[in-house]
């Protein structure tokens, strides 16, 4: 528990003294007010929950492509520097690495939610909300988080290039993106399960305010998978 | 301390080392010589805990790096061919991080981190962003970082590769320092940078042992004990006379000749020299040297390793 502790709390260090960090959450919070602007304010007979769902829905989106970029570094850069054979020289377990790194980048990642709190408050400020719809939202959103920076962690630990775990990433992202679409072709109950591992079908309920377990399970499940294999590929690099 | 039997480790289908066995007591400085690709910096990887072998046994302080890699890990201290540095933090705040890392109190943190920076003359620089330190400092900072959780082995992988001159005297003088509190194995593949330094050393190529010993028995094992090299101006016949006539010499050959200088090599047994200078001097002669033969390490390795080559 130390040692996680200490792990992420120099990440967070690098990710605060860095440009790089900064520059990918200036970014996502550009386009999120863009979009937000563009499709969810729009409409004159929108109630206030509709519009606070709309951006629940593209801030989810681009929270899911931000915890790519994000995450791209965390093991790809040290192994890149060198720095990983300090790590792999000390008396540290990989889970505790692979912890840290994930917690340090995602405490980052709220500092994107906290700046897109505006947006919310704007609604609140025109029209009528409940708060408990803001927490489900943004429940809903640090799950959605958690669950790309754990695939991104994933990714980064397999490559020593930040692009190439980018890439990587992006496409086991897009793989969980995309699945309802293999839903058409297949039938039952293939056709659930692929539907199923699709995420934003999962965040459909968080948007409109809603926490159901199982949805929280879905998330809860892909983060520790995710995790889990990054911890085991981290163990297999010393057998290399 | 450190007890080696049989380590072979793959990568992939090429065998980086093979069946590599040795011995270093408590208190040794060990140097490893070899070529780029011979292997060093895998043995000392597999020896820091960094990778696991192939096969074979390697115990450090009674424990197994397999089976007890965390024991290890707390003993050792490992700077690998590039300082794992963080560019972003500063000296202090990074050794502070390695201490915890390895497990030092945040009692004795502070004390250990200042000594760290004190024997690597580093203590006016501990504020310095680690990215804006030049090459020197670098590794300075890769060996603080070894040492500052006073580890009872050092592992040093070429600690003084890409350093000027002057640095390397200084990494030299360290290194020489630390000897007696730690352990100590360092690699290099320029032998001049650790000769003095080491107590004994491990010759690798292409993954094998093929020599073992201090510099002296390195030596011996080409059959230079007791040969010295003479240069002289003039003709070298006199010379040869006259050394032939000291006792203990049983050959002398002229191994160059260049315009006036002439070198030549007499072999004998025992210490010659004085003997060899004096009846030198008393033949009227003209002494440019007289030194030992062959017993620079660089001499010996190219010996050594183009040996192998050819055999």
């Amino acid at each position: 528990m130390k040692n996680i502790g200490l792990i992420a709390r120099r990440e967070l260090q690098a990710y605060l003294r860095t440009m790089s960090g900064y520059i990918i959450i200036a970014v996502m919070l550009f386009i999120d007010g863009l979009l937000f602007n563009a499709f969810a304010v729009p409409g004159t007979a929108k109630k206030s929950s509709e519009v606070l769902a709309d951006f629940f829905t593209l801030t989810s989106g681009i929270t899911m492509v931000g915890a790519v970029f994000l995450s791209m570094r965390l093991i790809a850069e040290e192994r890149q520097n060198g720095t990983v054979s300090l790590l792999y020289s000390s008396p540290i377990h990989d889970v505790e690495i692979v912890l840290g790194k994930f917690v340090a980048a995602f405490l980052f990642m709220c500092l994107f939610f906290g700046a897109t709190t505006y947006m919310p408050l704007l609604i609140a400020v025109y029209g009528k909300v409940s708060l408990g719809h803001i927490f489900a939202g943004y429940f809903g959103l640090m799950l959605v988080g958690a669950s790309g920076l754990a695939i991104g962690t994933f990714g980064s630990a397999l490559t020593r290039s930040q692009v190439v775990a980018a890439v990587l990433s992006g496409v086991m992202v897009l793989a969980l993106t995309t699945a309802w679409l293999l839903g058409k072709v297949t039938d039952r109950p293939l056709t659930d399960i692929v539907t199923g591992l699709a995420w934003w079908g999962h965040f459909d309920a968080f948007r409109v305010g809603l926490v159901h377990l199982k949805h929280v399970t879905y998330f809860g499940l892909v983060t520790f998978l995710a995790l889990f294999a990054a911890t085991r590929v981290l163990e297999a690099r010393r057998w290399r | 301390m450190i007890q080696v039997e049989g380590l072979t480790k793959y990568y992939g289908e090429r065998a980086a080392i093979r069946d590599l066995s040795f011995t270093i007591d408590k208190g040794e400085v060990i140097g490893f010589l070899g070529l780029n690709g011979a292997g060093k910096s895998t043995t000392l990887k597999v020896l820091g805990c960094v990778l696991l072998p192939t096969s074979g046994r390697v115990l450090i302080d009674g424990y197994d790096v397999t089976r007890d890699p965390h024991e290890i890990r707390k003993r050792i201290g490992f700077l690998p061919d590039t300082p794992p540095l963080y560019d972003e933090m500063t000296v202090a705040g990074y050794l502070e991080f390695v201490a915890q890392l390895r497990g030092v109190g945040s009692g004795e943190l502070a004390a250990r981190v200042d000594e760290a920076m004190r024997k690597t003359s580093l203590t006016d620089r501990r504020d310095d962003v680690i990215g804006s330190l030049s090459h020197g400092y670098r590794q300075r900072v890769g060996v603080a970082q070894a040492l500052v959780h006073n580890p009872a082995l050092l592992i040093l992988d070429e600690p003084t590769s890409g350093l000027d001159p002057v640095q390397i005297v200084e990494m030299r003088e360290l290194i020489r320092q630390l000897k007696g509190e730690h352990t100590i194995l360092v690699s290099s593949h320029i032998l001049g940078e650790i000769s003095q330094i080491c107590d004994r050393y491990l010759v690798i190529q292409q993954g094998e042992i093929i020599a073992r010993g201090t510099e002296g028995d390195l030596s011996n094992l080409l059959g230079n004990a007791g040969a010295v090299d003479v240069e002289i101006v003039g003709a070298p016949q006199k010379a040869i006379e006259a050394l032939k006539a000291v006792a203990g010499v049983t050959d002398v050959t002229v191994s160059k000749l260049e315009g006036d200088v002439a070198q030549l090599r007499v072999v004998g047994a025992g210490e010659l020299r004085p003997a060899l200078v004096k009846a030198l001097v008393a033949a009227d002669v003209n002494v440019l040297k007289v030194d030992k033969a062959a017993t620079r390490l660089e001499n010996i390795f190219l010996k050594l390793t183009h040996g192998k080559e050819a055999a």
